[in-house]
């Protein structure tokens, strides 16, 4: 059982106390506890068992502007005294820095929501190995699969997090998670592919005849891919690489990236950066939601933003520190987006595919090529080439480049969105991308 | 060295006494326990944004019978912990009849000294290098618009104890030092990263103002490329220089000899063993053995001393990357390559410090051979598909080369290959070899551990590099 409010709260006022005794004019404590357990199966069999019980917690304390951090998982009262004492000589030592300082008292979450974040059911390893036993049963009933891999995850977590201007709060999530990874093979090639299903109510989770399935067909498909020539081509994004689009767009509205001057969104508020019909949100109180939050890591309520209104950019993502440094008040994004997501477009999948006589869909992509600085984007895909509307053969050994603040502007997205994870978009189609092939 | 037990209900006797209950006909398995002290010092934006001190214990509970295994850790090592992770270990190993494998290999060499890098520099010293950072890369001139800079600094000390009470303990030590800049001009903005670090004190690395040359070559690394122009799309020819370039090995061939996916027979080379995979003259090797390199280490995380590993020799495979479970599996031997990030993950197979060696050829006679092509000098990161086979790694600078000569520099771009054949491409090798400055961090399955790299130039025949220029 994770450990209860109780315990956590007693620890974390512990902390905030000895703190100030020590010298700290203000202090802020997070406490997490978070116990996993994983079966994972390859090719039928029992193949690993995990349990794992993490129990950690951060304090920062300020002496004026002065501020300095430590973090443990070591929680006996005889530890946290050495660590305690040895943050206020940090702090002493460290220079002064103006922005430091908790967040405004008015902005700190009031009232925490349930969300329902947390399913009390627990599901044992026997049940778990049920389930997984059934996923790679679908999973390699074609000859082509020649090794299933599938993993079964259950994890509860429950923090507190305080501070020294009296916010003191916490709250129970869980997660189950089954995912599979399968590689197929033919005389010409290996390929691998994956599905995956994430919820916080275990009732929710896919199927695990579909789950294993929908993996197989993924990977199969892909088998004996062609390398195509370089050129200038439409792409198609399938939903788990179109996320990703979103994500780099959140990281150059970070406050910090844009205090820094280090984003190409610096300075775009109220300008049009997406095409027109473009609109992103971040809705911390979905029911259920992967990234649903009552506050985020530093207290602030957080509201619904809409990120961006008919392609303009509308907000920052702010936290105390970087809000203070530009002079905007915390829209309690410390720590990131929530359930972050571009609203539907008003085209079908099938018209997406339909919508240029050739184009590129893309499934994965490889390498680390997306820069915030300069909008630059380069990485390595893998797809499948697209003819009038139809699926004609896989293709891999390509990459695909192009400018965000291009590509930004070329988006159109199918109807298609669904939340399977914190950070959602339908299928995005891009104009005017390069390809670069044999 | 720590001692686990000091403060704990749990003494040494009744812990092992648990281990030895636990593991008794399981084929392997031991207890790993971990304490480790870091810190991180960051300059950023004309500030010490951050000083953070972080300390972490527990332990990793592991039975091994066949080729299932069973994992649990928790950080409280108390005699309730351990036992509970014993119950979970047995619960998911019912009906076991293997016999435990005692034998590990022993060694006396060590690799680098039992020090505490953060005790032995002041964080007034730290602080005062991170402000002359600043100070130093803004006094170069306007265009430079950020500086970031920071020390990490690191303590690990485990100890392994295996069946029937046998330990193993290592103490390590690890640093690095990062400097990051910003330059604009005419509203166009580009960034340098360069770093140094190693199992060895801070200063062993800055001393004698040695920071300025890391500034120096972060700061030209921003200036090179506030010049550079769109790269080229398509398959070309290219030279890769010296040293951190590496990357490519690590991601080309490095990961597609990890025993675990050949076990398994998902990587591309699981039926190239013997096979000629790469040119001649190319040898390739993964050596956790030299003094205070990133990746080297005195023991692995199941205790087996480190070794140099020959991976491929004048182009023909010889050998896999191995921990004690695939090699049990592949009925041949560890070959120290068992590594986890910490006490929360199992050990897999992993790389140290992977080389290619030097050969005869000159990085001048490389670039001449090329018609037209790029020349690559330094790179971000990488990452490989397995199965496929199919490599990427980013530049972060690179020239064009047209007709034998070095052109202008070219934007940041993914270059892409396949791992099998890549290395078969290789038509020369240079006699230039260098190991990288000590700041790469390799992740495999939500595991990242440090790791080194080195190379001497050479010129690849055929890649994919992916620009926007058609």
């Amino acid at each position: 059982m994770v450990k209860d409010q109780e315990f956590l709260e007693t620890k974390a006022s512990y902390c905030l106390g000895l703190a100030k005794k020590l010298g700290a004019t203000d202090s802020s404590v997070i406490i997490k506890n978070s116990i996993s357990e994983t079966v994972n199966f390859r090719n039928k069999k029992l193949d690993e068992s995990n349990r794992s019980d993490d129990l950690g917690l951060s304090i920062t304390t300020y002496i004026g502007k002065k501020k300095s951090s430590i973090s443990s998982s070591n929680l006996l009262n005889d530890n946290l005294n050495i660590l305690i004492e040895k943050c206020i000589e940090t702090t002493k030592n460290t220079p002064e820095d103006e922005f430091n300082s908790l967040p405004d008292r008015d902005l700190f979450a009031k009232e925490v929501k349930d969300l329902n974040l947390y399913d009390e059911t627990h599901i044992e390893n026997n049940q778990k190995i049920d389930y997984l036993k059934k996923l790679e049963a679908a999973a390699s009933n074609d000859k082509k699969i020649v090794n299933t891999e599938s993993s079964f995850t259950q994890n509860k977590s429950n923090f507190v997090l305080a501070n020294s201007e009296g916010f003191c709060d916490g709250y129970k999530t869980s997660s189950f998670t089954a995912s599979s990874v399968t590689v197929a093979k033919d005389e010409k090639s290996m390929e691998r592919d994956y599905e995956y299903s994430s919820k916080c109510f275990l009732k929710d989770l896919d199927d695990a005849d579909d789950l294993g399935k929908l993996a197989a067909n993924q990977t199969i498909r892909k088998l004996s891919p062609k390398k195509i020539g370089s050129e200038k081509i439409a792409i198609i994004f399938d939903k788990r690489i179109a996320k990703g689009v979103l994500s780099t767009f959140a990281n150059a509205i970070s406050s910090s990236a844009i205090s820094r001057g280090t984003s190409f969104l610096k300075d775009k508020v109220n300008q049009k950066i997406f095409s027109d019909k473009i609109n992103v949100f971040d809705k911390p109180d979905m029911l259920k939601g992967l990234g649903s939050r009552n506050f985020d890591s530093e207290g602030v309520k957080t509201d619904t933003l809409k990120l961006v209104d008919q392609g303009i950019l509308k907000h920052y993502l702010i936290d105390t520190y970087n809000g203070k440094k530009l002079n905007l008040k915390s829209n309690g994004r410390c720590g990131g987006t929530s359930n972050l997501y571009f609203e539907n477009g008003n085209i079908s999948f099938k018209d997406l595919l339909n919508s240029n006589s050739r184009s590129l869909y893309i499934t994965e992509t490889i390498g680390h090529g997306s820069n915030i600085v300069t909008g630059d984007y380069s990485v390595g895909a893998t797809g499948f080439l697209i003819e009038n509307g139809e699926f004609k053969y896989p293709i891999n050994e390509i990459t695909i480049a192009g400018n965000f603040k291009d590509m930004f502007q070329n988006i159109t997205l199918a109807n298609d969105l669904e939340f399977k994870y914190a950070t959602n978009s339908p299928t995005m189609l891009i104009e005017g991308m390069v390809v670069a092939g044999k | 060295m720590s001692n686990f037990f000091e403060k704990s209900d749990l003494s040494r006797k009744e812990a092992e006494s648990i281990i030895s209950d636990t593991l008794q006909k399981c084929d392997d398995g031991e207890l790993y326990l971990e304490n480790s002290k870091s810190e991180s010092i960051l300059l950023d934006d004309n500030k010490i944004k951050n000083s953070s001190y972080n300390s972490d214990l527990g332990f990793g509970f592991r039975a091994i019978s066949d080729e299932v295994v069973a994992y649990s850790h928790s950080n409280e090592i108390s005699k309730n912990s351990l036992k509970q992770s014993s119950e979970n270990l047995k619960s998911t190993l019912k009906s076991v009849k293997g016999t435990y494998n005692h034998a590990i290999p022993k060694s006396n060499k060590k690799y680098y000294d039992n020090i505490n890098p953060i005790e032995q520099k002041s964080l007034n010293e730290k602080i005062k290098i991170l402000n002359d950072v600043n100070d130093y890369l803004r006094s170069k001139g306007d265009e430079v618009k950020q500086v970031t800079a920071n020390f990490l600094g690191e303590q690990k000390s485990v100890e392994i104890i295996r069946s029937g009470g046998e330990t193993l303990s290592d103490v390590r030590p690890l640093v690095r030092f990062n400097v990051s800049v910003m330059v604009e001009k005419d509203g166009r903005k580009e960034t340098g990263v360069y770093g140094v670090g190693g199992r060895q004190s801070y200063d062993s690395y800055l001393k004698d103002e040695n920071w300025k040359s890391v500034c120096d070559e972060a700061l030209r690394i921003a200036s090179v490329n506030l010049e550079s122009k769109p790269a080229p799309a398509g398959e070309m020819k290219v030279v890769l220089g010296p040293g951190w370039p590496a990357i490519l090995i690590h991601e080309a061939v490095g990961h597609g000899l990890e025993g675990d996916f050949n076990r398994k027979k998902t990587s591309a080379f699981h039926n190239l063993m013997g096979q000629k995979v790469a040119s001649e003259g190319v040898t390739i090797i993964d050596d956790g053995t030299i003094d205070n390199r990133r990746g080297s280490l005195t023991i692995d995380d199941e205790g087996t001393p480190t070794e140099k590993t020959v991976l491929i020799e004048n182009g023909i495979l010889k050998n896999f990357m191995q921990d004690r479970l695939n090699a049990r599996l592949m009925k041949t031997r560890s070959t120290g390559s068992g590594r986890r990030e910490n006490y929360r993950h199992i050990v897999l197979p992993r790389m140290r410090n992977t080389m290619m060696l030097g050969g005869k050829q000159t990085q001048e006679e490389m670039i001449k051979a090329v018609d037209k092509g790029i020349f690559a000098v330094s790179f971000g990161g990488g990452q490989v598909d397995i199965t496929s086979g199919k490599f990427v790694f980013n530049c972060t600078e690179a020239y064009e080369i047209v007709n034998g000569k070095i052109g202008s520099p070219i934007k940041g771009a993914t270059l892409i290959g396949d791992g099998p054949s890549i290395l078969k491409e290789v038509s020369m090798v240079g006699n230039d070899m260098m190991m990288d400055p000590g700041i790469g961090t390799c992740g495999k399955a939500g595991q990242g551990v440090p790791v080194g790299v080195a190379q001497p130039s050479i010129l690849i025949n055929k890649m994919t590099v992916g620009g926007t220029k058609l």
